[in-house]
């Protein structure tokens, strides 16, 4: 049954990502791009990585699109359509996705997978040790830059939004 | 893919006696889709009537009391007539967009009722991140809303869309950290896990003072969460009309009706399974008919409900810049602070146990 299961979110990711790209509405595009991202979160529960399918609806389905949607709802009128690209345009990124996914092929067919039979699933205390390890094979240093940079990103951004304002004190000291 | 699902031990080895192992799972499967249908449309109408009966009370009036008795069978009649309304719509609106709307709101929310552990056999869907799971279902419901107010091509719904995304996208950090700052005690997050930590204490008294600043948060955000009055910037009648849905009409405005009142409801519930134990009856006065934790459960999640209404009848509406301070200047660094102190409560072990 798992293997039917399987099946079903494939085409339904398959279908819905060229969906996406060929839809000529914006609004509508983003959905088809959430329905392949929930596909993505559904093969995780099927393969009992309960975390990270959370993790991918959170972060991908309920933050990303939920920002795509507001920068669409802000700019995009609903009679607005995409237009089409020119065709040298069109032959460009046609030839550029075949040698992608001949590359994505090649790798996944040149490489011997092995069947295991653990079926063991990662709990969230696993996670957790292993981000907050410092022995071999932890994660702590990556885990410690992630968080300098997200604060950065935060700095920059109030910066960015606060910049004038803050100029305006400095010009009120003088 | 193995889905832990245990309604009751009985009906699971009847099926599994009188069919073949694949056969019996999908027929369990859809009984317990069924089951849990039923249980959603019941308790969206029960609360339906619930709300209208509690406004009457507040404001000194009786209320529907016509069908059945004291009027307990109103929302079934306004369900029927809605069923047979005619759905209207807007020619230039996009109609895909507009049809699908309604349904990831009401699917987002049948999907978080599977988690909440009703008694300890009745609990369908006992995932080991179930509050993150949660967590991450409630943020999808959003979307539903959004997309339902700007394909409605009108300028009101979309002015209420955005009010709701704005409004969703800030309080979830609130319902989220005041969630962790109750993880800290029961060090899981699965929902049984954490009813089980409970039997010594229901955790708004093991974790005491920062657990009932937590529990103050989460009726706040929750309350904003599912767009309810103080904080119904979405639908304020006053200035938007009905706001995101003022172009449905028929079973499709019922649908997003019903969803509203299942997400007070499950808001409700994650407060009594995180705060008040779920199950569990106070001091363990019934632990040996472990049947009657149903009406436990019902009992606090209702008067959780309740709150929740009160709320609705007794405080003015905010203004989009109050809603946004009193989250990001209020209940966000409270929160933040909650979790450290909640954190060296652990440490030093001062939690109340008995």
């Amino acid at each position: 049954m798992e293997r039917y299961v399987f099946y079903f979110i494939a085409l339904l990711m398959i279908v819905s990502a060229i969906a996406s790209v060929s839809s000529r509405k914006m609004l509508r595009s983003v959905i088809y791009l959430l329905f392949v991202l929930a596909g993505i979160a559904g093969i995780f529960f099927l393969i009992d990585y309960n975390f990270l399918a959370a993790i991918q609806l959170t972060v991908y389905a309920g933050g990303i699109i939920v920002l795509m949607i507001l920068s669409v709802l802000l700019i995009h009128h609903i009679e607005m359509e995409l237009e089409m690209a020119k065709i040298s345009k069109r032959i460009l990124t046609a030839i550029a996705s075949l040698i992608g996914i001949g590359v994505f092929l090649v790798t996944i067919y040149s490489y011997e997978f092995q069947v295991t039979n653990i079926a063991t699933t990662t709990t969230t205390a696993d996670i957790g040790f292993g981000l907050l390890s410092y022995e071999d094979g932890g994660f702590i240093l990556p885990f410690e830059v992630i968080s300098v940079l997200l604060l950065a990103a935060m700095i920059g951004a109030i910066i960015i939004a606060k910049g004038e304002k803050l100029e305006g004190r400095k010009n009120n000291l003088k | 893919m193995n889905i832990p699902l245990n309604i009751t031990k009985t009906i699971h080895d009847w099926l599994f006696s009188i069919m073949p192992e694949g056969a019996a799972s999908i027929v369990e499967m859809f009984i317990i889709a069924l089951v849990y249908l039923g249980i959603f449309t019941v308790i969206g109408l029960f609360l339906v009537f619930l709300e209208r009966r509690v406004s009457a009370w507040f404001q000194l009036r009786i209320g529907p009391n016509r069908v059945g008795y004291q009027g307990i069978l109103q929302s079934l009649a306004d369900a029927l007539k809605l069923l047979s309304k005619e759905l209207t719509g807007t020619v230039k609106a996009d109609k895909f967009l507009y049809n699908l709307a309604p349904y990831f709101v009401i699917i987002s929310a049948l999907m978080a009722l599977a988690v909440i552990p009703f008694t300890k056999e009745f609990h369908a869907f006992d995932i080991n991140i179930g509050i993150f799971f949660l967590i991450a279902i409630s943020s999808i419901g959003v979307i539903g809303i959004l997309l339902g107010g700007w394909s409605s091509n009108n300028k009101f719904a979309l002015i209420g869309a955005m009010r709701s995304g704005v409004q969703t996208i800030s309080y979830e950090l609130s319902i989220g950290l005041s969630l962790l700052t109750m993880i800290l005690i029961t060090g899981s997050l699965q929902l049984s896990e954490i009813v089980e930590v409970q039997k010594n204490g229901w955790l708004i008294v093991q974790g005491h003072i920062p657990a009932i600043i937590a529990f103050m948060i989460f009726m706040i955000s929750g309350t904003a969460e599912t767009n309810r009055a103080p904080f119904d910037m979405a639908e304020a009648e006053s200035e938007l009309g009905a706001g995101f849905h003022t172009e449905y009409s028929g079973m499709k405005f019922a649908y997003f009706f019903l969803a509203e009142f299942i997400n007070m409801f499950i808001i409700a519930a994650i407060a009594a399974t995180v705060f008040f134990g779920a199950w569990l009856s106070p001091f363990g006065i019934t632990e040996s008919l472990p049947w009657l934790g149903v009406f436990w459960f019902l009992g606090k999640t209702l008067s959780l409900v309740f709150l929740m209404m009160w709320f609705r009848w007794t405080f003015p509406r905010l203004r989009v810049d109050q809603l946004l301070t009193l989250e990001w200047k209020y209940l966000l660094p409270i929160n933040l602070v909650n979790i450290i102190i909640m954190a060296l409560i652990v440490w030093l072990n001062l939690t109340i146990t008995f």
